[in-house]
């Protein structure tokens, strides 16, 4: 059964996946991007529109090539040797591959969270003070002190550790790490967040509370989160773009791929045939 | 597809081989290979540690004694007659007076009956050449001894040193021996008084160079070395550290980056003395620095050093998880602030550490120093990078060339406070990689 699914996965006649978005407003807008490593083909040609202040998920088994785009999105990917990004990525209709954009000032607006939580060895603090300062976002240390207490707020981490903000980050536990993590990207407040499998390394009370906050943030910025659990996209997500093989399979509601995917390799993924 | 029941393989069960004979014998043979090998390595261990414990043994045992040395009281008598016949009793005057004559006059006192001129000169030969200079300081520092009578402890000749030390031997014939029976007699007159003892010999560590043994000092080396080193610090750490960063963080990967890291490793390995040459004819021979200067030295050590730090520091900066980049990165950091604010820092105490040791390495060199002339004569004290200097290990390399049989206890004292200052580096090293050790 297995074989016979991974055989298939080119079908003859190629649907559309229903990555674009007509319905609303975009946010991020990708066409026909290939990535390539080496020689390697990694993505063929992702068109997926992300909607502004809501949550896409994307899923796929391993290799899928789900991180490789989430990368491409911010340019983490820029200092990968041999990499190579073909295609169009938009944010609010600005290529942020143009020669002319700066690439910094495009991390500052598209942060990102990381999947194994990775706070500096410093203190708390300074955790989320280091990009508002590098950024001149505070004019003084007042108004520093207010992004720090705002960021740990909206990352639920405020009254936990507000005694303790001298302490080092790496002191904490790994899901109180990964909201330092999620309130030092918020803190210079981007306007998408892009989250690398967060809740990987974490257990399922700390998954909870970090699922919790993300629904929570959708109000204010648009997320893009990779997933390995079916549960967790279906849990936060408004939209799911399923990549299989470097292609994006299927993309629409949740609610609808979950329920009535269009395609069978969608299908079978999301009920554990494979994956 | 084969039926897996179809494939004819059998093994004997395992318990079954164990059990034999043959198994039995296989385990005992196990057994005495695993005790044979822990033996040679307790064998490696001990060997290494009897030769360091034979080499420190011979150093210290041969070098304590320097520490000390043999002093002679004598009744000193600040003749006015003599300092000061004119009576003005300025500094100038007391300043170029003849304090030899001093201790001609008590050791005449002390022994009345020497008479003739070579007797007496053998007498004088019992106190250092140094010793007036340790009476004209005591008078200058205190003006009111002039026409008094102390006694006063006297540096002793190395001979007479030598002979309390017990290195030379009373029952060889006098012409195989440094010091004349005589002396000896006056030498044994003295210490059945009490006037001869050893104390602890503070010239060896304030002194400069001397052919005299026992004015000779370390200070002038222990100087040099300072200069010679603070330079090569100054010069090839940031050099070491920004090409460390360069080509770990920001080089692209290439067959021009492979070729120069294959390079710094060969320079790693090259002889010391081959960039003493090429200091020799590139800062000596074509910019015309000046000969035996620290200044040279540094530039020379850096160049010996400089491959250790790139190496160490870029297997700090390797050692940097790649997340913390990617965090910084993430937040909107340039690769120039990522590495300065966060890489680095972590970095740190590799680099540290890479270069303490590589600076314990220049500290003991001493074949290029050869080259570019610090191996000259220096009795000053080094006042600045382009003084004429000497360091350490080049001292421990003149004074076991020289004649004087007080030399010997001497080089191995200077060998001592050298291994005390590697020690010392070493420990640094260990302490700064204890206490910054990752903190991710």
């Amino acid at each position: 059964m297995n074989d016979s699914l991974v055989a298939q996965s080119a079908p003859a006649e190629k649907m559309d996946p229903g990555g674009l978005l007509t319905d609303r407003t975009v946010k991020m807008r990708t066409r026909d991007v290939h990535v390539f490593y080496g020689p390697k083909e990694a993505l063929k040609g992702i068109d997926l529109d992300i909607g502004d202040r809501e949550v896409t998920a994307l899923i796929g088994p391993s290799g899928c090539g789900k991180s490789t785009y989430l990368r491409c999105l911010n340019r983490m990917n820029d200092y990968i040797e041999g990499i190579r990004v073909e295609g169009r990525i938009e944010l609010d209709g600005r290529d942020v591959y143009d020669k002319s954009l700066d690439v910094v000032q495009l991390r500052a607006q598209i942060g990102m969270v990381f999947q194994k939580p990775n706070p500096f060895p410093k203190p708390i603090y300074e955790n989320v003070a280091y990009g508002p300062r590098i950024h001149g976002l505070a004019k003084n240390r007042a108004e520093l002190d207010e992004i720090v207490e705002g960021s740990l707020r909206k990352a639920a981490l405020w009254e936990e550790v507000k005694d303790r903000l001298d302490q080092p980050g790496t002191g904490l536990s790994g899901g109180q790490q990964q909201r330092l993590c999620i309130a030092r990207a918020i803190a210079v407040n981007p306007e998408v967040v892009l989250m690398d499998e967060p809740c990987s390394a974490l257990d399922p009370i700390a998954t909870a509370k970090i699922e919790e906050l993300i629904d929570e943030l959708r109000a204010n910025y648009t997320i893009v989160i990779v997933t390995h659990s079916m549960q967790q996209a279906a849990r936060v997500s408004q939209r799911t773009a399923f990549f299989h093989l470097g292609d994006l399979v299927e993309c629409g509601e949740t609610e609808q791929i979950f329920t009535t995917p269009r395609e069978q390799r969608t299908q079978a993924y999301i009920t554990g045939r494979f994956g | 597809m084969t039926d897996i029941a179809q494939i004819d393989f059998r093994p004997r069960a395992i318990s079954v081989v164990l059990a034999s004979d043959e198994g039995q014998r296989r385990i005992q043979r196990r057994y005495a290979a695993e005790r044979r090998f822990r033996l040679y390595g307790i064998g490696a261990i001990g060997l290494a540690i009897a030769f360091l414990v034979l080499m420190l043994g011979t150093v210290l045992s041969n070098g304590m004694t320097a520490f000390w040395q043999t002093h002679v009281r004598l009744d000193i008598t600040f003749d006015k007659e003599l300092l000061d016949p004119d009576g003005k009793g300025d500094r100038a005057t007391l300043e170029q007076a003849d304090y030899a004559a001093l201790i001609r006059a008590a050791l005449g006192r002390e022994f009345p009956d020497v008479s003739g001129r070579s007797d007496r000169r053998d007498l004088f030969e019992l106190v250092s050449g140094g010793a007036t200079f340790e009476l004209r300081r005591m008078l200058l520092d205190d003006p009111s001894l002039l026409g008094r009578t102390v006694p006063v402890w006297l540096t002793s000749s190395d001979e007479v040193d030598m002979l309390i030390k017990g290195v030379f031997d009373r029952t060889e014939p006098e012409a195989a021996r440094k010091i004349k029976d005589k002396q000896i007699k006056w030498v044994d007159a003295l210490a059945a008084k009490g006037a001869v003892e050893r104390q602890f010999h503070t010239t060896f560590f304030t002194a400069g160079d001397s052919r005299e043994p026992e004015q000779a000092g370390i200070w002038g080396g222990f100087v040099g070395s300072v200069y010679t080193l603070g330079l090569t610090l100054l010069l090839c750490l940031p050099i070491g550290v920004l090409a460390a960063v360069y080509l770990e963080e920001f080089a692209p990967k290439n067959r021009w980056t492979d070729l120069i890291e294959v390079n710094i490793n060969n320079l790693a390995a090259v002889p010391s003395i081959v960039f003493g040459l090429l200091g020799l004819a590139v800062f000596l021979g074509f910019f015309g620095l000046p000969r035996s200067a620290p200044l040279v030295g540094g530039m020379v050590l850096a160049l010996i050093v400089l491959p250790t730090i790139i190496i160490a520091g870029r297997a700090a900066l390797k050692a940097v998880p790649p997340s913390i980049r990617e965090a910084a990165l993430g937040v909107g950091a340039s690769r120039q602030q990522a590495v300065w604010h966060h890489v680095l820092p972590l970095a740190m105490p590799g680099v540290m550490t890479g270069s303490i040791i590589g600076m314990a390495h220049a500290l003991g060199e001493t074949a290029p120093l050869l080259m570019i002339g610090m191996v000259a004569f220096v009795v000053d004290i080094p006042t600045g990078p382009t003084s004429p200097a000497t360091v350490l290990p080049v001292q421990v390399f003149m004074w076991a060339d020289s004649p004087e049989r007080a030399f010997v206890e001497k080089t191995s004292a200077a060998i001592i406070v050298l291994l005390v200052l590697l020690g010392l580096m070493n420990a640094a090293a260990i302490y700064l990689r204890k206490k910054f050790e990752r903190r991710w």
